[in-house]
């Protein structure tokens, strides 16, 4: 069983190695299926390294354990980097990675909750945050300490049904809930489309407190977590300013790009880049 | 208001109810006294509703169990993932709204967040069909054809009083999705204190040689009220009721059918979609071929007015269903 670290206890070294291997899964994974939503992975994966190896409170063999922290991945299609920190967390098994979104793989290039470790169905965009006020609603009947993390993405909060969820959690002082907002900039029809900025104010008018950091500083990640753990009558959001394609700078500096699909013979290239960045870090 | 059943009316406000049809006795809020009693047993029972918890008669509920009721405000697509959350830590969730917004407003988050996750959750609908006079906004006249389509929905259409209390208890012992219409304030008890209901089982109420009357909801008092006037006049009507339309009770409805000469539906519903579609597709698939007459709501929307006057006007009244079958002589 995992459990909550004091915030100094941190080892912010081998979380940031944690998402490196992460990073090196889901790269495997892009270049077997030869496409993905490889850049959205590549940027939330220092925050799935921060929750699943240190932040979260699970049991990797008791799934169904009441008083678990949960994980509610909404941007189903963010479900890559997803496969590979529960493979690492040891959910899943890490030689099932290779079958992502082949046919009859229970790792779907969309997250459906038939997959060991998925609490919700991810996807249908504006769909997670309520779901997560009804678990913190249901955990706070039975009296558990436990918490629910929601992730979800800045075009996502177009849909109407996020600012619903917002509006009772405040109101329901649903303390245990975090809303993790990645704000990667991209969305289907290429960069956000439609201005959600200021993102954090809008949290904070709906009663969430709300902190802003750079979603790939391990150390801001991990502080922001902590900061988020104060059970005082109110949701906590994070938006996470994250860089699609973090640690591969091809993928990085192309085009803001929603799905990203290349060559295979491509794909060496982009792992070696990659590996060379990471040796270059340490 | 008198009971001038088919006389020009007014419009009624929200929760102001129509008079009782033909004396019969009346059970207040029959939904939400079942469902209090079932919160004593039940800690699991959790309350939601989205403004609308005094039009769905689930306040009794609150006021026994405040710490398991949330209302969660004007936000029907919110009501239903909170519900599907709060499934997903081991409570029932029992939701109330309009049939209107559980269906059209909430409909991705009932089919994805809940039924495809098949999460036991209980939706229950106000204003079936046609009981509201607030024109289209407000009248859930389709709502049973789009839940129809929604892959393991337990859907629920009662008759009155008795089969509310019975299928309220029904649906939280059996584990799943449900859509149930509810009849609110004062609903009228047609149905005897024996009467069994059981979730996907049609009941037949009266035999029959020369028609018989497929019949679900409050159709169904309307229908029996025409079998005892038709009998008088020496026709012979049965009548099954099939209070489930999802799954449908298709070896009853065959059964039923077959010794019969013609067939008659009758739903507060459009006849597109719901229970007269649901009987033409299984006496097609049972090899059963006989006349089917569909008495039902039209394919438009319907407009603002008296309850009475726009029952009378679109069929739903048991002098419509004697009209109806007077005329297949």
């Amino acid at each position: 069983m995992q459990r909550n670290s004091p915030p100094g206890s941190a080892d912010i070294g081998a979380l940031e190695r944690k998402a490196i291997q992460l990073r090196r899964h889901m790269l495997t994974m892009a270049r077997g299926q030869g496409q993905g939503y490889i850049g959205q992975g590549l940027g939330i994966a220092d925050v799935l390294a921060a929750l699943y190896f240190h932040e979260l409170r699970y049991d990797p063999h008791n799934l169904a354990w009441a008083d678990r922290d949960r994980f509610l991945l909404s941007t189903g299609h963010y479900s890559i980097a997803l496969w590979a920190a529960l493979a690492e967390a040891g959910i899943i098994p890490v030689e099932e990675l290779a079958t992502y979104g082949a046919d009859n793989s229970r790792l779907e290039m969309s997250t459906l909750d038939t997959t060991p470790g998925v609490e919700v169905i991810g996807g249908s965009l504006g769909h997670g945050l309520g779901q997560g006020v009804g678990q913190a609603m249901g955990l706070r009947i039975d009296k558990s300490e436990a918490r629910v993390f929601v992730e979800l993405s800045d075009g996502e909060m177009q849909e109407g049904s996020t600012w619903e969820a917002a509006m009772s959690a405040s109101h329901f002082k649903l303390d245990g809930l975090v809303a993790l907002v990645d704000c990667n900039g991209i969305q289907a029809d290429g960069p956000v489309v439609l201005d959600m900025e200021p993102v954090a104010d809008k949290w904070r008018a709906f009663g969430w407190q709300t902190s802003e950091i750079d979603g790939n500083d391990m150390k801001a990640v991990v502080g922001a977590l902590a900061d988020a753990r104060e059970r005082n009558g109110k949701p906590k959001a994070i938006v996470l300013r994250t860089l699609p394609g973090k640690g591969v700078p091809r993928i990085e500096t192309a085009e803001k790009s929603h799905f990203f699909r290349i060559d295979v013979a491509q794909w060496d290239g982009i792992i070696a880049e990659f590996e060379k960045t990471v040796g270059a870090s340490q | 208001m008198s009971g001038t059943a088919t006389e020009a009316g007014r419009t009624l406000a929200m929760g102001q109810d129509e008079a009782v049809r033909g004396g019969r006795q009346s059970v207040e809020a029959p939904f939400g006294k079942a469902l209090t009693r079932l919160g004593h047993s039940r800690p699991d029972i959790v309350g939601l509703t989205a403004d609308l918890g005094k039009y769905t008669d689930i306040l009794p509920f609150r006021d026994a169990f405040p710490d398991r009721f949330f209302n969660v405000g004007m936000a029907e697509q919110n009501l239903v993932a909170v519900a599907a959350g709060l499934a997903r830590t081991g409570k029932v969730p029992f939701a109330t709204t309009y049939g209107v917004f559980a269906t059209r407003r909430a409909y991705d988050f009932v089919a994805i967040a809940l039924a495809h996750s098949n999460l036991n959750v209980k939706i229950v609908a106000g204003l079936p069909g046609l009981t509201t006079g607030y024109g289209g906004t407000h009248q859930a006249i389709e709502d049973l054809a789009l839940m129809r389509m929604i892959p393991g929905l337990t859907i629920i259409d009662p008759c009155d009083a008795t089969e509310i209390e019975a299928a309220t208890k029904a649906i939280a012992e059996r584990h799943g999705p449900v859509y149930m219409r509810l009849l609110r304030g004062s609903v009228p008890v047609v149905f005897e204190a024996g009467y069994r209901f059981e979730i996907g089982k049609a009941r037949k109420l009266r035999g029959g040689s020369d028609v018989g009357i497929i019949s679900t909801g409050f159709m169904t008092e309307r229908a029996l009220d025409a079998a005892d006037a038709l009998r008088k006049k020496g026709i012979s009507a049965g009548v099954l009721h099939v209070p489930t339309i999802k799954p449908f009770d298709t070896e009853a409805v065959a059964a039923f059918a077959a010794g019969v000469s013609h067939i008659v539906t009758t739903e507060n519903h459009v006849v597109v979609g719901g229970l007269a579609s649901l009987v033409v597709e299984t006496l097609f698939d049972a090899g059963i071929a006989k006349k089917v007459s569909r008495i039902g709501l039209p394919d438009r929307y319907i407009e603002c007015g008296a309850v009475p006057t726009l029952q009378a006007k679109y069929g739903l009244t048991s002098e419509a269903v004697i009209a109806a079958i007077i005329a297949l002589a």
